[in-house]
């Protein structure tokens, strides 16, 4: 099983791997970094379906050339709360770390509600407090409404 | 913390001290309110007023409550004659106008306008009414008027009737009354019932809350009776409205059933969930609660831009 696995995502250089991402929600986790950011010269590889010891099954996906900002990466938990990010120097994992849902969630989610300011048209990224973790619920630091289906909400 | 310099954006915005204290100075103002006294506190000081949406008493008051303590309020009250319409942005329009004057008081259609206005400005920002969201001086005013009515508001039962869903005043009022330590019952026509978003904060704050059908069932236990409106504007299409537009009414013979302590509140314009007739009874405190709106909103200008009410 390790060989096959191997052949489908060989290890990266440099880069961010983000490991033990919940089956079948690598797409969703990256729209939550938004690939329009990551850098034309950066692959990206994605494995989706793989065998899992720890989670019985997961997804991968390898950032070459780019180490994630911490910001983007900890928004992850909302979709992937089981989500592992190791930051890749020389092929060597100099930091490993599984995600942190942040206290503020900026940039990520579009809030639901249609009449909030930020759905308008002005100059202002949409703003999310987590206020409560088990189940995850965020309000919405302008209007004030409250999200649990992320996946809907996604920017 | 004093007021002096600080936004009120929301009424989760003020603590219980913060709110005695801008009912305490409110108390003061009257004399200065009537007319009966002169007051100079806010000399020299300006007021922007941007209403976005239409308003008589909110932005009335305020002008008055402004000229009351000697200062000067500038105003747009019909957002079509701005560069709004040439398409600049809440933001810009915020930025810029808040260099001008001390303080802006805002109303607009949108939720989280008053937020991102706050974000925008340098000087202290006063929600007026956002959307559907809060209404937060509405709500001083409320407990001034129940102050006045009782000499205090712990342990008050309240009824809040009618549209409870997109009422901002509402949403603004049950959050401040659980603070305080009412007993809240609500009634509603069931399509317009408290957000969860409310719900949620209420529940967190341990508040007895009751949810009945009819008004009439909790007539007779009830101190404050507050009726709104149900917000035409609010609704996407004119069926939905017309489902529940004059499904309750506060008249003559429901209030034959309640105790004589009852008052009734509103935060005005109604257009039929109160009898005219009702006007009349010693159970209405609507329009003395629409007065009130100047002395409370003096003791709010005084706080925020003096950081002393006398």
């Amino acid at each position: 099983m390790t060989a096959v696995r191997e052949l489908k995502l060989t290890p990266i250089q440099n880069g961010t791997v983000i490991d033990h991402i919940g089956n079948g929600l690598a797409l969703e986790v990256l729209r939550i970094l938004g690939i329009e950011r990551i850098q034309q010269s950066s692959t990206v590889s994605i494995a989706i379906h793989v065998p899992s010891q720890k989670i019985g099954w997961k997804d991968i996906i390898k950032v070459e050339n780019m180490e994630l900002s911490a910001r983007k990466l900890n928004a992850i938990a909302l979709v992937a709360p089981t989500a592992t990010i190791s930051i890749i120097r020389e092929q060597r994992v100099r930091e490993k770390r599984p995600v942190a849902l942040p206290d503020r969630i900026d940039g990520v989610l579009h809030c639901p509600n249609p009449g909030c300011i930020t759905n308008q048209r002005e100059p202002v990224e949409s703003e999310f407090e987590v206020v409560r973790r088990k189940p995850i619920v965020l309000r919405c630091a302008y209007c004030g409404r409250l999200v649990d289906d992320f996946l809907a909400q996604l920017a | 913390m004093g007021l002096k310099g600080r936004d009120l954006l929301s009424i989760r915005d003020l603590s219980k001290e913060d709110i005695e204290e801008i009912l305490k100075a409110a108390h003061r103002m009257l004399p200065y309110a009537e007319g009966k006294k002169v007051n100079h506190l806010l000399d020299g000081k300006i007021l922007t007023l941007a209403f976005f949406e239409p308003s008589t008493r909110t932005r009335l008051s305020f002008e008055t409550a402004m000229a009351r303590l000697g200062g000067t309020s500038v105003t747009i009250a019909d957002a079509s004659v701005t560069s709004v319409k040439k398409g600049e942005t809440l933001h810009d329009t915020v930025r810029v106008i808040s260099q001008y004057g001390d303080a802006i008081v805002l109303r607009h259609p949108n939720e989280g306008a008053a937020r991102l206005a706050a974000r925008a400005s340098a000087k202290p920002v006063i929600n007026a009414g956002d959307g559907t969201g809060e209404h937060p001086t509405q709500t001083l005013i409320d407990l001034a008027a129940m102050q006045e009515a009782f000499g205090k508001i712990a342990g008050l039962r309240v009824t809040l009737l009618g549209d409870l869903k997109y009422g901002r005043t509402v949403h603004s009022l049950a959050r401040a009354l659980a603070l305080f330590g009412a007993r809240l019952v609500v009634s509603s026509p069931p399509s317009l019932r408290l957000p969860v978003e409310v719900r949620e904060d209420l529940d967190r704050t341990g508040v007895e809350i009751r949810e009945i059908p009819k008004v009439e069932d909790a007539i007779q236990e009830t101190d404050v009776l507050y009726v709104t409106r149900i917000q035409r504007e609010r609704f996407g299409d004119d069926a939905e409205y017309a489902e529940v537009a004059g499904s309750y009414r506060v008249d003559l013979p429901l209030l034959a059933r309640a105790p004589e302590r009852l008052v009734v509140l509103h935060p005005l314009p109604r257009i039929g969930e109160i009898g005219p007739a009702v006007d009349d009874s010693p159970h209405a405190a609507y329009f003395r609660q629409a007065f009130l709106g100047v002395p409370v909103r003096m003791a709010l200008l005084a706080l925020t831009l003096a950081g002393r009410a006398s």
